[in-house]
């Protein structure tokens, strides 16, 4: 096991399935001789150069569909985004070319393509910098769709993620990239794709949570235990294909569930999760599933609203005591 | 026959990587493609009176000048002191290009542009009160708090605010100038971004359809020779106004460093579009001082880059031109001075004081009419 930041562990993956194979390659903006806006990318150009490691204009559109052009011309691209909130900007090329054309063209074509950058809300930065887009485009048919929370799982998922032989979008956040985690150093270390973790084991409820959310869970976990109430939290890392089976049998252990989701409540990973519990293991629950989730609004600027707009441990503590009816 | 692998590079030809792209051996020996010009144009020649200033006029942009320079400053210093988050985008060095452009314009044309919005914020009718306190998120900000830096607004004021997504408020200038057209209110619509932008499709999808409706528009590139860490040329091919050529577009070039120069020929421009309603393509040289926000330690640059700038500094060289030509005296000069430095203070204590938003303003804002939260009840239980 070796300590690595959250960053360490997706360059460490990145890097590796570089040395491994000729056709993977990396671009975004910033991501060469800046080394990254967030330092993901940091000493891939002094390592494989300008061919592999490659700078673009802030033209987003373009240069999603120009991996999407070169993974079904055999390469391995890797895209970064400077956030998922610029690749609304690119939304065509993932939703209108990589997620279909294989389908469309009967099967003719491979889009073996990696979307990655930070998801969801950085802090204080305002309306536009601040979605969290997972559950958008899992809708979508063909596209998977990965939001680790942790270094191990980012590294081992990254790989994965490079090699699908379909288009993936991997999700990460600018507030977990320092974050430090014991990272397997196995050779050539794994996490398939779709297989959910339990991060934490308990008897009393189940929390679904990916992404940084995970973390928020944690502390409420901590919480709660000081009042006996043990939580088992699920953190499902792929969102899409979703692995219900791990969070069916944990809630027919515990019988109740909350979900947490950083994402606005309509239609988001907190519904499909919640609507799959009450059709598969309705006869198992002692109270209705609960989620936690942003409020329909647009993220706030100001610290004071951004607090509260912001899902924190308070609300799933909160939540946790509605299905569990205490206090 | 196929090139050797070592040869490919998918980033402009003949460049030293360590220096953010600047030509090395046998390119830099002569002018090549990617040595893209951000040389300023010459200055105007003109004094103010021949550039059509008057003596007021100069007061009041020295006045705007130095209440920019100094906002952000303290804005600055007071970030470093953890009194705000999120992001902060100096305008610092640009200055002669929100104020050249304001006295350019009529007081009804409007006026919008990205995220680096403090300067023109403060030149269109944000107060230094109002716009520290949006810094703060302060529900007695320009926007209620609810915007922060990069969406400083005054819409009463023409000035349509700042924008987060590069180039996504490029079509909004156009369809701002498409609604004054309509309906016919002779208002000339001015759009700015940064040279990043220039990469942007909505870029050209916009030019394309308002030269093809003449739409009355004028699209500034403040070309400030980066966008972010990389530099014009290696983000973008070619010379930035040539653009418009493309689009069959009037176009022009302006110094924007100087400020009669930027005053000058965007009047003489507005004018033009006020006449014909034909948009037009302009590159405003310039240059920002600081980083591209807080976080950025400009390996990218050079400082004597920095000082060579600082040396024909818009600030100074008013200050310098005013007191040279004994339009104001030293010691009015420093009384002015002296009054902003207190304004910005006063407007640092104001933000302090001020409220933060009430809870309620969360859900605020969202819709004109009777407002819906997707599943609220659970939100507030
Ligand atoms: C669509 C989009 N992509 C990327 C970003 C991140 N970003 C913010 S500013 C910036 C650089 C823009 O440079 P430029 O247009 O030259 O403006 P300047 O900062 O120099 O004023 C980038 C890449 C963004 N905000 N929006
Ligand atoms: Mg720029």
């Amino acid at each position: 096991m070796a300590t690595l930041q959250f960053r360490e562990a997706i360059l460490a993956g990145i890097d590796e399935e570089m040395a491994r194979d000729e056709r993977v390659f990396i671009m975004g903006e910033e991501v060469a001789e800046y080394n990254g806006a967030y330092k993901v990318t940091e000493g891939l150009l002094e390592k494989y150069g300008f061919k592999r490691v490659i700078d673009t204009p802030i033209s987003e559109l373009g240069f999603a569909g120009i991996g999407v052009g070169a993974a079904m011309n055999g390469l391995r691209p890797i895209v970064e985004f400077m956030t998922f909130n610029f690749a609304v900007l690119a939304a065509d090329q993932i939703i209108n070319h990589a997620s279909k054309a294989r389908y469309m063209l009967g099967g003719q074509l491979s889009c073996p393509v990696v979307f990655r950058g930070p998801n969801a809300s950085a802090g204080q930065l305002g309306a536009t910098h601040s979605v969290a887009y997972d559950s958008m485009y899992a809708h979508f048919p063909g596209l998977t769709v990965i939001y680790p929370s942790e270094p191990d799982d980012a590294k081992g998922l990254i790989k994965s993620a490079i090699r699908s032989e379909d288009p993936v979008l991997f999700m990460e956040s600018e507030q977990m990239y320092g974050m430090k985690g014991e990272v397997s150093d196995a050779e050539d270390y794994i996490i398939p794709i779709g297989k959910a973790k339990v991060k934490r084991q308990g008897d009393d409820v189940t929390v679904v949570a990916t992404g940084k959310m995970v973390h928020v869970v944690k502390q409420a976990a901590v919480e709660l235990a000081k009042n006996g109430v043990e939580v088992e939290l699920i953190d499902p890392m792929t969102i899409k294909p979703l692995d219900m089976e791990t969070i069916l049998t944990s809630v027919k252990k515990t019988n109740r569930c909350v979900v947490v989701d950083e994402a606005h409540p309509f239609g988001g990973v907190a519904a499909e999760v919640g609507f799959l519990i009450q059709r598969e293991a309705f006869d198992y629950l002692d109270a209705p599933v609960q989620r936690v989730t942003l409020p329909d609004v647009n993220a706030p600027f100001s610290k004071k609203l951004f607090d509260l707009w912001f899902p924190d441990a308070k609300q799933v503590v909160e939540a946790v005591n509605a299905v569990t009816y205490r206090g | 026959m196929a090139t050797k692998h070592k040869d490919i590079i998918f980033a402009p030809v003949g460049i030293d990587p360590t220096k953010n792209g600047k030509a090395t051996g046998a390119a830099s020996g002569k002018q090549s493609p990617l040595e893209k010009s951000v040389d300023l144009p010459a200055p105007t020649a003109a004094n103010h009176k021949e550039a059509g200033l008057s003596k007021a006029q100069l007061h009041t942009m020295y006045e705007q000048i130095y209440l920019q320079r100094r906002f952000e400053e303290r804005a600055m210093q007071m970030y470093q002191k953890g009194k705000f988050g999120g992001f902060l985008h100096l305008y610092i060095g640009q200055e002669a290009v929100s104020t050249g452009t304001v006295h350019a314009l009529n007081d009804d044309d409007d006026i919008i542009t990205a995220y680096r919005d403090h300067g023109w914020g403060l030149v269109r009718g944000v107060t230094p009160n109002e716009g520290m306190a949006e810094l703060f998120g302060k529900a007695t900000g320009c926007s209620k708090g609810k915007g922060g830096s990069m969406h400083f607004a005054s819409v009463e004021n023409h000035f349509w605010g700042g924008y987060g997504i590069v180039g996504g408020h490029i079509p909004i200038g156009g369809g701002i100038a498409f609604a004054n057209k309509y309906q016919q209110n002779g208002r000339v619509t001015t759009c700015f971004f940064g040279d990043g932008a220039v990469d942007q499709g909505a870029l050209h999808e916009t030019l394309n359809i308002c030269q093809l409706w003449k739409l009355p528009c004028i699209f500034v590139v403040e070309n400030n020779g980066y966008s972010m860490g990389t530099a014009a040329r290696r983000h973008t091919v070619n010379e930035i106004h040539e653009r418009a050529k493309g689009y069959g577009m009037k176009s022009a070039i302006i110094n924007g460093m100087d400020l009669f120069s930027v005053y000058k020929e965007m009047k003489a421009i507005a004018d033009d579009v006020r006449k014909t309603s034909e948009p037009w393509f302009v590159e405003i040289r310039t240059y920002r001082y600081r980083g591209h926000s807080m976080s950025d330690p400009q390996k990218y640059r050079t400082k004597e880059e920095l000082a060579e700038y600082q040396k024909i500094d818009p600030l100074e060289k008013l200050r310098g031109y005013l007191l040279e030509n004994k339009l104001m005296t030293e010691k009015a000069v420093k009384d002015l001075e002296a009054k902003i430095d207190q304004q910005v203070l006063d407007a640092i204590d104001f933000a302090e004081e001020s409220p933060f938003p009430e809870n309620e303003a969360l859900f605020e804002d969202m819709y004109a009419g009777e407002p819906y939260f997707h599943d609220k009840g659970n939100f507030e239980s």
